[in-house]
């Protein structure tokens, strides 16, 4: 026994002895933590672990000498799950980086675990705005779009169009509260009134309550704060209940091409959105979506979740080598990120603030009439861009410690 | 006062549901001792029935409501057949984790092929549009959906307490060793009924699919609110649920309207003062 331990202890302080002469660490573990069998499965799920595989292959760092190891998990949209993994990944698994990470709730518990221990994520799936604002951390990339951009673009869109007057229909919980909260922000900033709110349970599958309560309302304008299934059945129902006949307009606050796919062309067509990807938006996105729906079992195109995974991911992988090696230690890498313009072919050109709200355009798509459609996934139109610097939150409004005033 | 006319008849749409699914469960439980998990697994099964039907052999929602029972039926038999039936006399524990795991097994393979997002299924023509109640704009469909699960609810309470078969088949359940004496073949009479409660469900399934979704999840998500309402309406009781189902959905369509954050509590809430006050639920009989 006595001869084990010892033997230990050599073994340990060879293995520190190594550590300090191979100064140049170059393991990498990546964590997935999403949700892989819930409402938002189909957003981020196995397809962000595809695409973090894919961008690992693609990275090319493994012929330069790097280990990279992937892990995945389901939170099951569950924040006390999600920061229970979390946990444990970065204490055991001694994971470096988080992606993906959608449901704004548990974005938020792991965001603040991320900043005590010092890890990385780069969150491609949430969509609170805080991440950026009040809840910002040196720690933190949001990467694809946040409420606050939904909100600017669609919601300051539809008012011009004449909807002047809202009611939201929203999912109770962080996210959809966010995404209200922005929303009305823009309404009111573009001359337009709020006259009620309904706000429902998560993952609820019938909204025939909500929706006649919204159209008694008579606003001219339904707001969907909700997001995957929720806001597709709502959607479905909308229509049952005649609310589009009637003149009201349905506005899909956060929808993904998954959900215009699962409801199909007849039912969504019209529908109005912003997005910050669309596989069929140039030569670099059509060649990776391709590559991507090959690999996966449903063949189904990227969301802007998964190619935001593989596009932060390439961006991670770049400043890492460009620093020679691993210094487990995230505040510092995520600094360096910041220092770096982004450039991959599925967001182009792009940069990340000091707040960590990383900037490239945002497009208001329509959905496509069935008889413009050339076949599946060809779905949306593109009806606005608004450029990088005036899609997000600006820096004169920002409630974030981070940012020089 | 209009809207809460509208709210409640709404509440009734989805009483139907509630009723058809727990109208089923009670079947099951009242003649097999079986407390079926797997029941939301295959009422999802029935709405997948009806979409594959409709998008590989082009037959449509009528059919579909016939077909698609019979379809899941026969995989409940056989269910019963080759693994429930072993579980008969033990703790009704074993047959809810079996179910449960089946429920898990089901789900997870609907979910591997066809993702969470779920599938389009569309109203059939002739249940298109609406009418104008006054107080509301009711769609066909859902009126539809009242009328005939409640025909069919009201069916199956006759075909169960008022039939020769039916009469057997509580029989068969009072005292299994009896009726086979009078050379009734009991074990094929509870595979039947297995069938029949299975049936039920994907029945539901059906009605269901042209207003959700049709989604690997979608009974996974009703459950447990249907479990609820049995063990509110009493274990085992036909009428009982029936009778619940319809009260529970007008119920939780007032909270929708008065404080939608607690409408999917509400049902829970009603559970745990019932059995708090009568712990066999309103139309149960003591053990």
């Amino acid at each position: 026994m006595k001869h084990r331990i010892s033997a230990l202890l050599l073994g340990t302080a060879l293995a520190l002895a190594a550590g300090g002469a191979l100064a140049q660490d170059k393991n990498v573990k990546i964590g997935v933590l999403t949700d892989n069998s819930g409402l938002y499965s189909d957003l981020g799920g196995a397809g962000s672990t595809l695409a973090a595989q894919m961008a690992i292959e693609d990275s090319g760092l493994a012929a330069k000498g790097w280990k990279i190891d992937l892990v995945s998990a389901d939170h099951q949209n569950k924040p006390d799950i999600g920061t229970t993994v979390a946990r444990q990944w970065i204490d055991v698994e001694k994971v470096d980086i988080f992606v993906d990470v959608l449901n704004s709730g548990v974005a938020l518990a792991v965001n603040n675990l991320v900043k005590e221990k010092n890890a990385i994520m780069i969150n491609t799936g949430a969509a609170t705005s805080d991440l950026t604002n009040a809840q910002c951390s040196p720690n933190t990339i949001h990467w694809v779009y946040d409420t606050y951009m939904l909100a600017n673009s669609t919601g300051q869109a539809l008012v011009k169009a004449g909807g002047d007057t809202w009611y939201f229909l929203t999912a109770d919980y962080a996210f959809g509260h966010a995404l209200e909260r922005d929303t009305a922000a823009v309404v009111v900033k573009s001359g337009g009134k709020v006259i009620g709110t309904v706000r429902h349970p998560l993952n609820s599958s019938d909204f025939s309550s909500f929706l006649l309560q919204a159209q008694a309302s008579k606003a001219k304008i339904i707001g969907m704060a909700n997001a995957g299934g929720d806001t597709t059945n709502t959607i479905k129902q909308a229509a049952e209940f005649g609310i589009v006949s009637g003149g009201q307009k349905l506005a899909g606050l956060l929808l993904f091409i998954n959900d215009v796919h699962s409801l199909g062309l007849k039912v969504a067509q019209g529908l109005n959105f912003t997005e910050t990807f669309y596989w069929d938006l140039n030569d670099g996105t059509r060649a990776f979506s391709k590559r991507f729906s090959e690999r996966m079992k449903n063949k189904a195109m990227p969301s802007m979740v998964q190619a935001g995974v593989y596009s932060g991911l390439i961006h991670y992988f770049k400043t890492i080598d460009a620093m020679g090696g691993n210094p487990h230690d995230g505040v510092k890498v995520v600094a360096k990120m910041k220092e770096a313009p982004t450039d991959d072919p599925l967001f182009g050109k792009g940069t990340i603030r000091a707040d960590g709200r990383k900037l490239h355009p945002a497009y208001l798509f329509e959905v496509k009439k069935p008889s413009e459609s050339k076949g599946p996934w060809d779905y949306y139109k593109l009806v606005g861009t608004t450029p990088a610097d005036q899609a997000f939150r600006p820096l004169s409004e920002s409630a974030c410690p981070l940012v020089k005033k | 006062m209009q809207a809460l006319y509208a709210q409640l008849l709404v509440g009734l749409i989805n009483g139907s549901f509630y009723a058809l699914l727990s109208l089923g469960l009670a079947v099951i439980f009242g003649m097999l001792n079986i407390i079926n998990f797997a029941h939301g697994a295959l009422y999802m099964m029935g709405a997948f029935c009806a979409y594959f039907l409709l998008n590989v052999a082009g037959i449509g929602y009528w059919p579909a409501l016939i077909i698609a029972p019979i379809v899941v039926g026969i995989f409940g038999m056989i269910l019963e057949r080759t693994m429930l039936q072993w579980l008969a006399g033990l703790d009704h524990l074993y047959g809810l984790l079996l179910t449960f795991g089946i429920a898990l097994i089901v789900q997870g393979v609907f979910q591997n092929y066809f993702g969470s997002s779920g599938l389009p299924y569309a109203i059939p023509d002739e249940l298109k549009g609406g009418m104008n109640l006054g107080f509301m704009f009711l769609p066909i469909y859902r009126g539809w959906v009242v009328v005939f699960s409640l025909v069919v609810c009201i069916a199956t309470w006759y075909l169960i307490e008022k039939t020769r078969l039916g009469a057997n088949l509580r029989a068969a359940t009072e005292n299994p060793t009896l009726v086979r004496a009078f050379g009734i073949n009991v074990p094929r009479m509870i595979t039947l009924t297995y069938g029949l409660g299975v049936g039920l469900a994907a029945l539901a399934g059906v009605l269901s699919a042209p207003i959700n979704q049709v989604r690997p999840l979608m009974g996974a998500d009703l459950i447990i609110v249907v479990f609820a309402v049995v063990v509110i309406g009493g274990m085992g009781s036909i009428m009982g649920s029936i009778i619940t189902g319809f009260a529970l959905g007008v119920i939780e369509g007032l909270t929708k309207y008065f404080y939608p954050e607690a409408s999917n509590t509400v049902v829970f809430v009603l559970m745990v003062l019932v059995l708090l006050v009568k712990p066999t639920g309103l139309t149960g009989r003591a053990a």
